[in-house]
């Protein structure tokens, strides 16, 4: 009993201070709570579909803020990853018939190793030159899919997958639990010695290697972490919506995905994540002129993007939240003191 | 089959060269990747469209009216939307993005998505051994090659040319020697979304005006650049031409060559960035520029 009691005490503490004195931390605290309950208060399969599409998306914008966010690695073609995870997860499940829980996983092996195959005449480019080869390779596949129609479907893509469940909110409890798993890895990753290095590499990669690094390693490795998770995401997709098709492959997926990650801010994990969730349910509610509805999306992008440059949610939380000058430690705005060493806020 | 190879190769590659080389000159001195000039050659193509069959006139007048006309909005667009935010290069990428979308869009609610044709300037062809060559395709061929001269002039012998030539070498220096930067950034950009617009006039006769017609030459010409070297004017002519007549030799010869086209292009590049990655006539970048 006291031992329960103890937890208790040691949870309730934690949220009073770690979580509660920082609101953008509540706000992912929330964030999270009320993804897990929202199921339980409606089950508007329409509602449920666009946020299980919305966490699918979550956590492709997250693997190319990984790669190219950290490692400044800038990739135009992050939609191969996502597209080679589809199709083989969707390859895996018509052929050989494996699971899903199987098949997803393989998939994102496959999508490692389109990393690998990718990233090494890439590691030898750099900046520009960088972002528009990578532009060429899905567009490359694209046309393989479309030349051998026997394997691939060519058009019309694989369809008939295995559903992920049978219900919908157990689909739902799927995507966002696996979302909210790997979100949390990418950005523990990020956090990690492995993470230090991909910011020093964007920084400035010479001076990694002056220090001993072999930054090829590393840009190699997070190369294939990103593909790795956006291979996950590609074989949820095709899982969820039961096709894998050449849309998965298209220059606007890929273009799609930088928005999304610029929008939000990149560097960060959290910034990609939470502008998917803002624009992609924008999208949908924008449906309603649907001949206006990129139109309005790109506005949108273009007047936010004039007044917050570095992207929406860092300026939202520089707004809330300044930088103690002394100690570095994040304060709410309001507080006139440091929170950890009492110094002056200005 | 030889000599439709060489046409369609020359035209092509006339294509993708004017594109490469506008694309190029804004890389180089303003330092934006314009996703959007692609959409501009889209728009240039509506507006002839426009005047030849809405309006009535002869497609000649509607190849005047639309350089200026996409000059203007692609000018006005930048100073709007893309001149603020320059300072921030991620932003400025997905700005050209977001106004290409924005182009596409509204081309799209205007003309809506049918597939439109504009007749040629002058119809009919004459034939060289057995082979229709029309004379639309040299119309285009001679004033692709045309302009392309003229511009390597106005690089070469004007003021304007020295001025666009030396800030791409080096902003900063080109500054202290007083020269405007912005105002020569604003002038690249004009001249380079004029191009765009010039591209888009010459080549409509040739190809189906549609919204989406800006993806392919897209991905073409940045192939181009990369494939040539950035910033180098020499290297994006030559590449134009070789991945031309790549994509040309592979409609032609190989079945199912159409869909293809562009993956072998694009793998072309890609090996020889293996053996150069510097491009082909680039110069290797040193750390910063």
């Amino acid at each position: 009993m006291d031992l329960i009691r103890f937890y208790f005490r040691k949870l309730f503490s934690i949220v009073k201070n770690e979580i509660l004195v920082l609101p953008s931390r509540i706000v992912v605290f929330l964030f999270f709570v009320l993804l897990l309950v929202i199921p339980l208060l409606t089950k508007d399969p329409y509602l449920l579909r666009i946020l299980i599409l919305t966490s699918i998306f979550a956590i492709f914008a997250a693997s190319w803020d990984l790669l190219s966010g950290f490692t400044g690695q800038m990739n135009f073609g992050h939609a191969l990853f996502f597209g080679v995870g589809a199709y083989s997860a969707a390859t895996l499940n018509q052929q050989v018939h494996i699971p899903p829980w199987g098949s997803i996983p393989l998939g994102a092996l496959g999508a490692v190793l389109a990393g690998l195959i990718i990233g090494i005449p890439c590691l030898r480019l750099k900046g520009t030159y960088l972002a528009l080869t990578t532009l060429a390779f899905p567009i490359i596949l694209m046309g393989v899919v479309f030349a051998i129609p026997s394997i691939t479907g060519g058009e019309l893509g694989i369809s008939g997958l295995d559903r992920l469940a049978r219900s919908r909110v157990v689909n739902y409890y799927i995507a966002v639990l696996v979302m909210m798993v790997l979100c949390t890895i990418m950005w523990k990753i990020t956090d990690s010695h492995v993470g230090i290095v991909f910011h020093s590499i964007r920084e400035d990669e010479v001076a990694v290697r002056a220090a001993g690094i072999n930054t090829t390693r590393y840009k190699l490795l997070a190369f294939c972490l990103s593909g790795f998770f956006a291979g996950i995401s590609g074989g949820l997709y095709a899982h969820f919506m039961r096709i894998a098709g050449p849309s998965t492959l298209e220059v606007s997926m890929s273009f799609q995905v930088v928005i999304w990650s610029i929008f939000g801010g990149v560097v960060t994990i959290w910034g990609p994540i939470g502008a998917v969730f803002i624009l992609f349910p924008l999208m949908e509610f924008f449906r309603f002129w649907p001949q206006f509805r990129m139109l309005m999306f790109a506005f949108v992008i273009l007047l936010i993007l004039l007044y917050m440059p570095e992207g929406l949610l860092p300026w939202i939380r520089d707004k809330i939240e300044h930088e103690c000058p002394r100690c570095k430690i994040r304060n709410v705005a309001t507080r006139k003191s440091c929170r950890v060493c009492a110094a002056e806020m200005e | 089959m030889l000599l439709d190879i060489i046409i369609t190769g020359l035209i092509n590659g006339s294509t993708y060269a004017l594109l490469a080389i506008g694309f190029s000159l804004i890389f180089g001195v303003a330092r934006i990747v314009n996703i959007a000039h692609t959409a501009f050659y889209m728009v240039a193509s509506y507006c002839i469209y426009f005047v030849t069959h809405k309006l009535g006139y002869h497609p000649v007048l509607g190849m005047l009216a639309a350089v200026p006309v996409v000059t203007l909005l692609g000018l006005i667009t930048y100073k709007l939307f893309i001149d603020p935010i320059r300072e921030h290069e991620a932003a400025v990428l997905i700005g050209t993005i977001a106004l290409a979308i924005a182009l596409q869009e509204v081309m799209l609610i205007i003309f809506t998505g049918d597939y439109l044709s504009v007749p040629a300037l002058i119809g009919g062809y004459f034939t060289i051994f057995d082979v229709k060559v029309f004379y639309q395709q040299l119309i285009t061929f001679v004033a692709a090659l045309i302009v392309l001269g003229a511009l390597r002039l106005l690089l070469m012998k004007t003021r304007l040319g020295l001025a666009i030539r030396s800030t791409a070498e080096d902003r900063e220096v080109a500054n202290l020697m007083g020269m405007n930067e912005s105002r020569v950034a604003m002038m690249t950009v004009g001249i380079s979304i004029a191009l765009a617009g010039f591209t888009g006039a010459v080549i409509v006769p040739l190809t189906i005006v549609e919204p989406f017609m800006w993806m392919h030459p897209l991905i073409m010409m940045m192939a181009v650049v990369v494939l040539g070297g950035l910033g180098s004017i020499k290297g994006s002519f030559v590449a134009a031409y070789i991945l031309g007549f790549a994509e040309a030799l592979v409609v032609f010869l190989i079945p199912m060559g159409a869909f293809l086209k562009g993956s072998v292009a694009l793998s072309i590049m890609i090996l020889v960035l293996l053996i150069r990655p510097e491009g082909l006539f680039g110069v290797a970048f040193e750390e910063e520029r």
